[in-house]
C-alpha cells in the first residue's frame, strides 16, 4: 500500500502537466478556428524540416 | 461565381442571397480611400487588414484564399478563420496596397468588405475562454477525485490512516478547483440575489458551498462521508452545458454580425473644392454634401439639393415602385438611389436619423420583451423555496425526534446536496442547444435561447409582404407575348439602367449589347435611336398613350411609329412562399399580411398565396397598434418582416424574425434570421422549438422523478456519497440523451 504515497503524487503530477498544457492551448487561441484548422492541415504545404538555405 | 446549391443542401457559412449576386453582378470599383480607414500599421511599413469574406463555402475556398493572397508580392500573411469568414492579411508596403487585395479576392470570385476590430466580441470571447479552462479545471478534478473516491469506497482492508489521506488529498485537489470552476455560478447567484430573486444558480452554489463546508469538516473530524467528488462532478456536468450555450450564442452573434459588416456602407463626400473623397458613412456630420451615384444606398438621411433621380424607398416605405427624387425632397437613410446621382445635403448623422426614431420604437419593444420568463427560472422561483424548506423542515424533524444538532445539519445539507438541480440546470440549456444547432445547419439563426421557448408558443404569424414573402424586385410575367426582337430591342436600352424595371426586363433577356447614348428621364422611362428609329421604353404617357392603368405595373415599348408593345411585371413571391404559407395553415396558425404598399397589390399578393387576412397602406406605427390588438386578442404573435418599418413591429412582436437581406435595425431586432432566399426555414423553426419545448417539459418531468426518489433518502439520512454520484450524473446523464433526440426527429 505504501506505493501509493508516491506513485498518486506522481499521476497527479502528470495530470497537472496535461492541465497547464490545455491552459496554453486555450490561451494561444487554438479553440477559436475550428473547422479551418481541421482542413489546414491537408493542404497546407509542410516547411522542410531543416532548413535548406542554412544546410 | 453562382454556386448552384442543391435543394435541402444549404451552406450557413456562404452568402447567396440575391443582395450577393446583385452585388457581385454589379461589380464594383475598388476604392483603396475607403479601406484605409481599416488598416492598421505598424512601425517599420507593416500593414495589415482585416476582412469579412462572402461566397466561400468550404475548407476549399479557405486553400483558394490564402494561397492566392500569399502569392502577391509583399503579403507576408494571410490566414482565414473558416468559422468567423475572416481573413487577416498582413503585408510589408504602404496601406494603399489594402485595395489590390480586395481586387484579388473578387477576381478569386469572393466577395470582401472590411471587417471593424471595434465590433469584435472581446468581452464574450474572453468569457468563453474562462468558461473552457474552469471547464478543465472541473473535469481534471473530477476525475482524480472520482478515482480517490472509489478507493476509500472499496478499500476495506486500507488503513485508517490510508483513508484520512486520500481524503485530505481528495480536500486538497476538490477545495481550490471548486472555487475556481465554480465562479460563473457563484457570480450569477450573487448578482440574482442581489436584485432580490434566486435562479437556477443559487441552489448550486449553495449545494457546492455546502457539500465542500461539510465534507472538509467531516475530513477534519476524521468520521463520516465526503462529498468532495459531488461536488467537482456537479460543477463539471453544469459546466458543459453552460459552455456550449456561450458557443452557440457567440457563433450565432457572430454570424450576424458579418451580414451587417457585409452590408456597411460608404458615402462619397463632396469637399468644398469639389473634389471627391470616400469615407465610412459613421463619419458623415451633419450638412456634409454627399453625392450618391446611382444603385448607391442613402447612408444618411439627407435632402437632394441637386439631380432628379428614382429611388427605391421599399426599405422605408414597403412599397416595391419608386419614388421620385427632385431637390427639396428628403430621403431616409437605407433608401437605394436608382436612375442618375443625386447631390445631397445631410440632414443627420448616421445614429441621429429616420433610423434612430425607429431604434426608440425598437427598443421599447424590447424592453417590453425583457419581461419574458425562461422556463427555466420559471422553475427556479417554484424549486428554490421549495426545497429550501424542504431542508429546513428535515433540521426541524431531526431536532424534535432527539437526532442532535449535528445529525440535524448534516441530513438538511444532504438535502440541499441531493435536491441540487444538476438535471434541470441541464434540462433547459441541453434543448436549447441541440434545437439551435439543428437549425444553425438549416440556414436558420436563432439569437437566444428564450426566442426558442417564445417560437414554441406562438399562435399568429404576421407578414411584412414586399422583401418578405417576395423578393422586392420586378419581373416580366408576359414574356410569351413579347416577340424576341421585341423584348431584345427593349433589352438594348435597358442593360444600362438600374431602374427595378429596367432590371426585369434585362434579366429577361439576359447578356446583349447596349444601344448608344441612352437617355434616361426620371418618372418617364428611356430613349435612343437605334438603327436609325427612335425607340422608346417607359410608361404609357410616355409613349403617347393615354389612361394609366395602375392595376398592374406595365411600361410600353415604341419603335418608330409602330404600334406600342406592353410589358406587365410584378414582384415576384419567393419560390417557396406559397409553400411556406399553406404548411404554416395546415398547422393551424393564423396567418395575417401587413404591408405598406398599395392595396391591388396586397390584395394580388394575398390571394395568391391564400392569406385570409390582409391590410394596406399601413405605417410603421399602425403596425405596431394591429399587434398590440392581436396581443390584447390574446394572441401570440410571430412577426416576419425586413424593412426599416418593420423594425419597432419585430421588436414588440411576442417572436419574430427576418430574412437575411434585410436591413439592419430589423435584423437587430429579431429573434431569427432566415438565411438564403427561402422562407421554409419558418416552418423548420417552428416545429424545432415545438419539439424542443416538449423535450424541455420532459426533462423537468425526470428531474422531478429522480428528485421524489433521492430526497426522502436524504430527509432519513440515507443518502452517502456513492448514492449522490450515482443519482447525479444517471440523471444529467438522461436529461442531456434526451436533448439529444432532437438531432433526429
Amino acid at each position: 500500500m505504501t506505493a501509493l504515497y508516491y506513485l498518486i503524487p506522481i499521476a497527479l503530477f502528470l495530470g497537472l502537466i496535461g492541465l497547464i498544457l490545455f491552459f496554453w492551448t486555450v490561451k494561444s487561441g487554438q479553440y477559436e478556428d475550428l473547422e479551418g484548422d481541421a482542413a489546414r492541415i491537408l493542404y497546407s504545404e509542410d516547411k522542410p524540416i531543416v532548413d535548406e538555405e542554412e544546410e | 461565381m453562382v454556386e448552384t446549391i442543391a435543394d435541402g443542401e444549404f451552406c450557413p457559412s456562404g452568402q447567396t442571397t440575391a443582395q450577393d449576386l446583385a452585388r457581385l453582378e454589379a461589380g464594383s470599383d475598388v476604392d483603396a480611400s475607403a479601406l484605409i480607414p481599416y488598416v492598421q500599421t505598424r512601425l517599420g511599413g507593416n500593414s495589415s487588414i482585416d476582412l469579412m469574406i462572402s461566397g466561400a463555402h468550404c475548407a476549399g475556398c479557405m486553400a483558394k484564399i490564402e494561397r492566392g493572397i500569399s502569392e502577391m508580392p509583399k503579403v507576408k500573411l494571410a490566414r482565414m478563420n473558416l468559422s468567423t469568414m475572416r481573413l487577416n492579411v498582413q503585408w510589408d508596403g504602404p496601406p494603399e496596397m489594402a485595395a489590390d487585395i480586395v481586387k484579388k479576392l473578387e477576381a478569386l470570385g469572393y466577395g470582401a468588405k472590411p471587417f471593424n476590430m471595434e465590433l469584435e466580441p472581446l468581452e464574450q470571447k474572453k468569457e468563453l475562454r474562462g468558461l473552457l479552462s474552469a471547464l478543465a479545471v472541473a473535469g481534471f478534478a473530477t476525475m482524480n477525485v472520482m478515482l480517490l473516491s472509489i478507493g476509500i469506497w472499496d478499500g476495506r482492508e486500507m488503513s485508517p490512516l490510508m483513508q484520512q489521506v486520500l481524503h485530505w488529498l481528495s480536500a486538497i485537489i476538490a477545495v481550490p478547483a471548486a472555487l475556481y470552476a465554480g465562479q460563473p455560478f457563484f457570480r450569477s447567484a450573487l448578482s440574482a440575489l442581489k436584485n432580490g430573486h434566486a435562479n437556477m444558480d443559487v441552489p448550486i452554489s449553495l449545494a457546492v458551498f455546502l457539500a465542500l463546508a461539510l465534507s472538509l469538516w467531516q475530513t477534519v473530524e476524521g468520521v463520516g462521508h465526503t462529498y468532495f467528488d459531488a461536488a467537482v462532478m456537479l460543477l463539471f456536468l453544469l459546466l458543459i452545458g453552460r459552455y456550449l450555450d456561450h458557443r452557440l450564442r457567440l457563433k450565432t452573434g457572430e454570424s450576424a454580425q458579418r451580414l451587417a459588416a457585409m452590408q456597411a456602407t460608404n458615402a462619397t463626400l463632396v469637399q468644398e473644392d469639389g473634389t471627391l473623397t470616400t469615407v465610412p458613412a459613421t463619419m458623415i456630420k451633419a450638412g456634409d454634401t454627399l453625392l450618391i451615384a446611382a444603385g448607391e444606398r442613402v447612408p444618411v438621411d439627407a435632402e437632394v439639393i441637386q439631380g432628379r433621380s428614382q429611388v427605391d424607398t421599399s426599405i422605408a416605405t414597403g412599397e416595391t415602385l419608386p419614388a421620385q427624387a427632385a431637390p427639396g425632397e428628403k430621403l431616409y437613410s437605407g433608401m437605394i438611389n436608382l436612375t442618375a446621382p443625386l447631390t445631397v445635403k445631410a440632414l443627420a448623422v448616421s445614429s441621429d436619423s429616420f433610423l434612430s426614431e425607429i431604434s426608440r420604437l425598437v427598443e421599447a419593444g424590447e424592453q417590453k420583451k425583457g419581461r419574458f420568463v425562461r422556463i427555466a427560472d420559471k422553475a427556479a422561483r417554484l424549486y428554490v423555496p421549495l426545497v429550501h424548506s424542504l431542508a429546513a423542515l428535515t433540521f426541524i424533524g431531526w431536532m424534535l425526534i432527539g437526532g442532535g444538532v449535528s445529525t440535524a445539519a448534516i441530513n438538511a445539507i444532504s438535502v440541499l446536496i441531493i435536491t441540487c438541480p444538476c438535471a434541470l440546470g441541464l434540462a433547459v440549456p441541453a434543448v436549447q442547444i441541440v434545437a439551435s444547432g439543428r437549425l444553425f445547419k438549416q440556414g436558420v439563426l436563432i439569437k437566444s435561447g428564450d426566442a426558442l421557448e417564445r417560437l414554441a408558443k406562438v399562435d399568429t404569424i404576421v407578414f411584412d409582404k414586399t422583401g418578405t414573402l417576395t423578393l422586392g424586385s420586378l419581373k416580366l410575367i408576359n414574356r410569351d407575348e413579347i416577340p424576341q426582337d421585341m423584348l431584345e430591342l427593349a433589352a438594348r436600352l435597358t442593360r444600362g439602367s438600374r431602374h427595378p424595371v429596367a432590371r426585369a426586363i434585362t434579366l429577361a433577356a439576359g447578356r446583349g449589347a447596349v444601344a448608344d447614348s441612352v437617355k434616361e428621364i426620371p418618372g418617364e422611362g428611356l430613349e435612343a435611336v437605334i438603327d436609325g428609329e427612335a425607340v422608346k421604353f417607359g410608361k404609357a404617357s410616355f409613349v403617347g398613350l393615354d389612361g394609366e392603368k395602375d392595376a398592374q405595373t406595365e411600361s410600353w415599348l415604341k419603335v418608330g411609329d409602330k404600334p406600342p408593345v406592353r410589358f406587365v411585371f410584378k414582384d415576384e413571391p419567393r419560390m417557396d412562399a406559397v409553400e411556406t404559407v399553406r404548411q404554416l395553415k395546415a398547422q393551424n396558425y393564423r396567418i395575417e399580411l401587413l404591408t405598406g404598399d398599395r392595396e391591388h397589390v396586397a390584395r394580388e399578393t394575398a390571394e395568391l398565396l391564400g392569406i385570409d387576412h390582409w391590410q394596406a397602406g399601413i405605417s410603421p406605427k399602425q403596425k405596431l397598434e394591429r399587434l398590440d390588438e392581436l396581443a390584447r386578442e390574446g394572441h401570440k404573435t410571430l412577426m416576419i418582416g425586413d424593412g426599416i418599418n418593420d423594425a419597432p413591429a419585430l421588436a414588440a412582436a411576442y417572436a419574430s424574425a427576418s430574412p437575411a437581406g434585410a436591413a439592419d435595425v430589423s435584423r437587430a431586432a429579431a429573434d431569427i434570421i432566415l438565411q438564403g432566399d427561402r422562407l421554409s426555414g419558418l416552418v423548420t423553426a417552428l416545429s424545432t422549438a415545438k419539439t424542443a419545448q416538449k423535450r424541455v417539459i420532459e426533462n423537468f418531468s425526470m428531474a422531478v422523478i429522480y428528485n421524489m426518489f433521492a430526497v426522502p433518502l436524504a430527509v432519513f439520512g440515507l443518502v452517502n456519497p456513492l448514492i449522490a454520484a450515482v443519482a447525479m450524473s444517471g440523471s444529467s446523464l438522461l436529461v442531456t440523451l434526451n436533448a439529444l433526440r432532437l438531432r433526429r426527429g
